[in-house]
């Protein structure tokens, strides 16, 4: 609740990636040509990778500002356990960036002269893929709290990671939006968020209190 | 003679990986504190943060019920987006503690409470930060250099709290301070604790 | 005597500084016998030519570019389970070893593929995976120069490891229904009747066991160069409170 509270009140976070989004959908246009057909045909390819990257853009202060101001380690002696704390910091900051992204990336789509059910299985996707992006990022963001300027490097880290989720994200709003089976990259995509969300945040709580030590 | 709330036995803390102290006992009972001494760079906050249990000690034990200590570092941990009663009401939520309006009294909040923490000058902040001890209210305090950038009057203040309601009611406290507090409390000079500099204990201990 | 006896630093080095010339010119010898054999005295293939050759170098780098990686992987468990040191800092050595044997396995499928496929590069599922492959070893060098402290940046790194394997084996899959690619199956497996000709499998073989033997050999040597850094580190750090 704090984070969400800090997002919003901060301001930073949510407007910026959003903001961001909308950046990199105007862009591609003036990069690749105006014509409807190529812009269709790679539109959720593009929505995806962009919402991936306005994803980054906000992890590197997800840790960062409770390092800077000594709040972790307080966070870190109370009751809730440092996986908690991942998992929550995961969660709020998926609710400001993948959940308003995923809505976002309707309107955009129609910039990119996407149709009625291909929106919907664009948003649809990446509601299913979001989370996974979101918790990748804080195990990623947990690794690099210790490191002076480790925005950079917290990119490095964790693109890597993302690229099944991308992969099977971006083929299932593809096979829906051509009226394919899109049941295996939906279900993978369900199974990575899934598994994420249970698996990492214990690694994260763990790199965390590693670099409490 | 009851028993201690807070024992360390044998306590031996390194920094860096660098062993940094040794042979450190003492057992506080209900309603009594510790002072450490000792020059910058001794090991106060060191030793602190392994009775906190962020960091593991390099030997010996540490006795204490779990989840009954309360750290407070040089930091504040106050967040600058939030007002004073958010920070502290944040703290009250996460320890599942009422918010109690004694805590704000205490270290004279009250005229502050809706001040953002960014707002704050660096004695109003570190008041804050003890404010926090009070709101979450466990047994066992561990302060690093608590008057820092507090003036006289509020030390006393601190002071009074620490005495009449967290020591009177039971509490115990560990204190890393330069400053004289003006509460009775033994000292343990941690120069005299200082690791043997041959020593070959720590991380390093497999590649001497 | 076990086998943990050997994660003593002292002992590892004591024991692998004498092997060190041995392995490595062992190495030198297989690399040397297998690719002049493989170069010069098997005949070109029928319908790749003489680009064929080139699987005497691109075979075993492949191979030993994920080995590397797995045991770096059993390393990292080791160090986070057991807490030996010499095993945390084999997993750093061999890092470099391993993203030198990716890029030697992506360069020499670019040379191949040009005149077979006609392109330098495919976005195929073995070689996307390699690329991959290629980023995980990047950000898990990145991430070891990052941290100064020895043994956070032991502990931080061998997390990495873990959680990447995991989403390395997850993006293998990915990529592979991704696209279905045009590299060919595996060159090797134990049923021999649908392996390459003998005359290519011998030479290919002494050349796999050339690079397993250059991996132990820059393995041991990296290895010990890093338990020698640290030693001087302690020694240092030891001197320093002494004078103190």
């Amino acid at each position: 609740m704090r984070d969400l509270r800090l997002a919003v009140r901060a301001g930073g976070g949510f407007g910026l990636a959003l903001a961001f989004f909308l950046i990199v959908v105007v862009l591609v246009p003036f990069a690749v040509g105006p014509e409807a057909a190529v812009l269709a045909r790679i539109g959720p390819g593009v929505l995806w990778v962009a919402a991936l990257l306005a994803t980054l853009l906000s992890l590197d202060r997800l840790f960062a500002l409770d390092w800077e101001d000594g709040a972790l380690p307080l966070l870190a002696t109370s009751p809730l356990p440092l996986e908690g704390v991942a998992l929550v910091k995961a969660a709020a900051h998926w609710i400001t960036t993948g959940l308003p992204l995923s809505l976002a990336a309707i309107p955009l789509g129609v910039l990119l002269h996407g149709e009625g059910a291909a929106l919907l299985w664009l948003a649809g996707t990446l509601l299913l893929g979001t989370p996974a992006l979101s918790v990748i990022g804080a195990f990623g963001a947990a690794l690099t709290v210790g490191v002076r300027r480790g925005g950079l490097l917290l990119s490095l880290l964790v693109l890597p990671l993302y690229v099944p989720t991308l992969i099977f994200g971006a083929e299932a709003a593809r096979r829906g939006a051509e009226g394919l089976d899109a049941t295996v990259p939906l279900l993978m995509l369900g199974g990575i968020s899934a598994g994420s969300l249970a698996l990492l945040p214990f690694a994260a709580g763990a790199v965390l209190r590693i670099n409490l030590r | 003679m009851t028993a201690p709330v807070l024992r360390a036995v044998a306590l031996a803390v390194a920094r860096g990986g660098v062993p940094l102290l040794e042979g450190i006992d003492f057992a506080l009972r209900p309603g009594e504190a510790l002072v450490l001494r000792g020059p910058n760079g001794a090991g106060k906050t060191s030793l602190l943060r392994c009775l906190a249990g962020l960091a593991p000690p390099l030997a010996g034990r540490i006795e204490m019920q779990p989840d009954a200590a309360a750290y407070a570092s040089h930091a504040d941990g106050v967040k600058a987006a939030l007002t004073v009663e958010e920070n502290l009401r944040f703290w009250a939520a996460l320890h599942d503690r009422p918010l109690a309006e004694e805590a704000l009294d205490a270290f004279a909040l009250r005229p502050l409470r809706h001040r953002r923490g960014a707002t704050l000058s660096a004695g109003q902040a570190r008041r804050l930060g003890l404010a926090r001890l009070a709101v979450v209210d466990r047994p066992v305090l561990l302060l690093d250099e608590p008057t820092v950038s507090l003036d006289a009057a509020s030390v006393a203040r601190l002071a009074g709290w620490l005495r009449e309601a967290h020591l009177a009611r039971g509490g115990v406290a560990v204190i890393a301070t330069h400053a004289p507090l003006g509460i009775e409390a033994p000292e343990l000079d941690l120069s005299a604790h200082r690791a043997d500099p041959r020593a070959t204990a720590g991380p390093d201990a497999a590649f001497l | 005597m076990s086998v943990w006896d050997y994660a003593n630093p002292k002992k590892f080095i004591d024991t692998t500084t004498p092997l060190i010339p041995w392995v490595s010119g062992l190495a030198l010898l297989c690399l040397a016998v297998g690719l002049a054999w493989g170069f010069f005295l098997t005949p070109d293939d029928f319908r790749q030519g003489s680009t064929v050759k080139i699987i005497f170098l691109h075979v075993p780098a492949a191979m030993m570019a994920i080995n590397a990686w797995i045991m770096m992987l059993v390393a990292s468990l080791v160090w986070l389970i057991r807490r030996h040191h010499v095993s945390a800092l084999a997993a750093k050595a061999a890092a470099p070893v391993g993203i030198t044997f990716t890029l030697i396995a992506l360069a020499t499928g670019a040379l191949w593929g040009q005149p077979m496929w006609g392109t330098w590069w495919a976005w195929d599922p073995r070689l996307t995976s390699f690329l991959i492959l290629f980023l995980f070893y990047l950000g898990y060098i990145a991430l070891w120069e990052a941290v100064p402290d020895p043994d956070t940046a032991a502990d931080l790194t061998g997390m990495l490891c873990l959680v990447g394997s995991v989403f390395a084996l997850l993006s293998r899959y990915a990529v592979n229904f991704w696209n279905q690619g045009l590299h060919q199956g595996a060159t090797l497996s134990l049923d021999r009747q649908e392996n390459i000709h003998d005359v290519f499998w011998i030479p290919l073989l002494v050349c796999i066991a050339g690079f397993v033997l250059l991996f132990v050999a820059l393995v041991f040597m990296r290895t010990g160069t890093e338990i020698r850094l640290r030693r001087m580190r302690a020694l240092e750090a030891r001197a320093r409170r002494l004078e103190a």
